[in-house]
């Protein structure tokens, strides 16, 4: 009875789920801490996904065997003069920050939420609102580690076994698992961000906006998707720089590196799925729209709530309901603006978005199954209802018809033709997966449905 | 800065024990069989709370190296808390005396070798605190718990008599006596919530049980009162029950 080991095991499988509660399954879900308990895992495991924080929003991390890297999550090294950090893979964002920004370093890469980890940001190889100026998280590797399914790690980088390199960013953990990973950190005088918002009327206007500043670091638009008309496509942009010493007042002088108090609140539960309708989001948008009075706002804030809005309501996907819902991000090359008219339309034509869509532009981007490229992209979020996914098909000729591509940490539905037509070196991929990982013992639900794995 | 030497550092109880201490700023000395294992944490520690931290390799079951294990430390610890700790398959153990003999040695002769040599040390400095990760399984002999309760049962007993000997030179010995805790040993398990610590909480524990000198520390308070029962129950019952 006591602090009893040997009693029966009882059913491990547990139910997890990513981001978007869609899709939820029964999972035999391991831990971790050392490398020689990792080595051993992939070894006597049949097949398994690694699963980081569970933030992508599909079925990316999913399989009903998975590999959990929470617990792998040690700081290795930290070059506080030349800012090059060395991490395991389990440690998350918000742990970084909390080491690097008091010492005037930052993340050079960070997407929307600063609760996922490192190694979740090279499997999908995530990008942030300078990809334009900085690349994905995978260009600021100086190297790292990957363990493959028969145990063995391999170091590689975008010299050294580059063929490894090039399929694990953005790879899904397809190849293996990365254990450790050396990255730069990007140089910060102060950790406020000077903030300008810019209100624009409509789809062209924001679009021209993003062109005119795109000598910014920072740049986004949340778009609001159901209005029609004249205001079709009204924004607001967001652009930031880091703030200078010279920019900051007395007050925040005193304490330039500051760290942002944590003020969080948890969503307390599931919304009921009716909550959200068209009705519901409208107002939201019309509020969110209506509280910059102005045509420009500027001002300066705490790195958090510029980078991480939403990491401030914890659990905010309950707003969705238990059904959960899926994100839906592509990517249209520049000169398909017209495309993404056409979705948008369609979009407010259904009546069926979400409270706000996030548009960014890309820069370029070398790489061969990462999924930024120079373009318009556009996520949102959608309530898993019925007819959606039919509405989603629909969508997904569209982007393809424009030359686009969907994003596969977003991904829970997408048909095998779409990633195949998207990613014009998936053959190449493929291959390098199946030298890495040849009996496709790690895979995915979303390997196997994209016949990544599965063939 | 004060120095706390944890041995067995790389469960996860000891784990959390030195996070707890390295945030109030004490300088770490990890010391377990497996020196790569406790690399990874010992920088960990370093980067996140900027102290000195090394790692050490160091083995219960060898008694002999231990004296050699302890002065080489520099500088010697100020605080010594022994984590480590063996629990086997019980039946495999009652079948094989070997396996038997090893839970014991890792349980109690392992503890009481190093233990003996970091007291000695501390009774000539007239000063130092020793913390012993015992267990409530040793409040009372059970089937279940055949063996490791016994051997928890001796170090729990080693450690009251150390406590009482060392009192008159300034030196305080702590006895922790987790109860279930969510660790590798038991993630397996469906475990009551209310008896369950985290690896935090038992850390918490101890780092507070060692600031205010307190004798025994059960993790959970519930299990105070459990064990009080359970060890108050008159034999002629107990040996008829099957815990």
């Amino acid at each position: 009875m006591i602090d009893d080991p040997n009693a029966k095991a009882t059913d491990m499988k547990k139910q997890i789920a990513n981001w978007g509660n869609y899709p939820a399954i029964e999972s035999d879900e391991k831990t971790f801490v050392f490398d020689d308990q990792l080595a051993k895992l992939m070894k006597d495991t049949d097949s398994f996904i690694p699963r980081g924080n569970g933030r992508c929003y599909g079925d990316a991390s999913l399989a009903s065997n998975t590999i959990s890297i929470l617990k792998y999550d040690k700081i290795l090294s930290f070059d506080e003069g030349k800012g090059i950090f060395e991490c395991q893979s389990g440690l998350t964002l918000d742990q970084i920050l909390e080491v690097i920004v008091p010492k005037g370093w930052f993340l050079p890469v960070t997407p929307g939420t600063k609760f996922i980890t490192v190694g979740g940001a090279i499997g999908s190889d995530v990008h942030g609102k300078n990809h334009h100026v900085d690349g994905s998280f995978s260009n600021q590797i100086v190297d790292m580690d990957v363990m493959l399914a028969n145990g063995e790690t391999v170091t590689c980088s975008s010299e050294l076994n580059h063929d490894l390199f090039e399929a694990t960013c953005g790879g899904m953990g397809l190849t293996g698992m990365v254990t450790r990973t050396k990255f730069r950190l990007k140089k910060i005088e102060s950790s406020y961000i000077i903030q300008k918002q810019i209100k624009a009327e409509n789809l062209e206007e924001v679009i021209r906006l993003f062109d005119e500043y795109k000598h910014y670091t920072y740049s986004v638009a949340w778009i609001d998707c159901l209005k029609k008309g004249k205001n079709f496509g009204r924004s607001i942009l967001i652009l930031g720089e880091h703030a200078k010493l010279s920019q900051l007042n007395d007050k925040q002088k005193m304490d330039p590196l500051q760290l942002p108090r944590k003020k969080q609140i948890t969503f307390p539960f599931n919304l009921p799925s009716w909550a959200l309708n068209s009705f519901t989001v409208k107002a939201f948008n019309f509020l969110y729209y209506s509280k910059n009075r102005k045509k420009e706002l500027n001002n300066i804030v705490s790195y958090e709530p510029f980078f991480y809005p939403l990491d401030a309501i914890l659990h905010w996907n309950r707003g969705y309901g238990k059904k959960g819902f899926v994100q839906y991000q592509f990517v249209l090359p520049l000169h398909a603006k017209q495309g993404l008219i056409e979705i948008l339309q369609k979009i407010s034509n259904k009546g069926l978005g979400s409270f706000l869509a996030v548009l960014k532009v890309f820069g370029p981007q070398d790489s061969i199954i990462s999924f930024p490229k120079e373009g318009y992209t556009l996520a949102l979020d959608f309530p898993v209802r019925e007819g959606l996914f039919d509405f989603l098909d629909g969508l997904d000729k569209v982007v393809l018809q424009y030359g686009g591509r969907l994003y596969m940490s977003k991904d829970a539905r997408m048909k095998p033709e779409v990633m195949t037509a998207g990613y014009p070196e998936l053959d190449q991929f493929k291959a390098i997966v199946r030298k890495y990982n040849p009996t496709g013992k790690i895979r995915s639900l979303q390997s196997d449905r994209l016949l990544l794995t599965k063939n | 800065m004060p120095t706390v030497l944890i041995l067995g550092a790389t469960s996860d109880i000891a784990m959390a024990i030195a996070k707890k201490f390295a945030s109030h700023q004490y300088n770490l000395q990890l010391a377990a069989r497996n020196i790569n294992q406790i690399k990874p944490l010992g920088s960990d520690m370093h980067v996140r709370y900027n102290i000195q931290c090394t790692v050490h390799s160091f083995d219960a079951l060898e008694f002999s190296a231990h004296k050699n294990f302890f002065e080489s430390l520099t500088p010697k610890p100020d605080i010594t808390i022994c984590v480590f700790g063996l629990m086997e398959n019980e039946d495999k153990a009652f079948d094989d005396f070997e396996v038997t003999h090893r839970m014991i040695d890792a349980n109690y002769t392992g503890a009481v070798s190093i233990l003996n040599i970091a007291a000695k040390y501390y009774l000539s400095q007239k000063q130092g605190v020793i913390a012993g990760i015992s267990s409530v399984a040793g409040e009372r002999g059970r089937q279940s718990k055949l063996i490791y309760g016994s051997a928890k049962a001796a170090f729990s007993a080693y450690l009251a008599g150390l406590r009482n000997k060392l009192l008159k030179y300034n030196v305080h010995v702590v006895s922790v006596k987790p109860g279930f805790v969510y660790t590798k040993m038991t993630e397996e398990l469906k475990l009551p919530k209310l008896l369950t610590a985290y690896p935090s909480e038992v850390a918490v524990a101890v780092f507070a049980a060692v600031r205010k000198k307190k004798n025994t520390v059960y993790v959970k308070w519930v299990w105070r009162w459990i064990m009080l029962i359970i060890k108050n129950i008159p034999e002629f019952q107990f040996k008829k029950m099957n815990l």
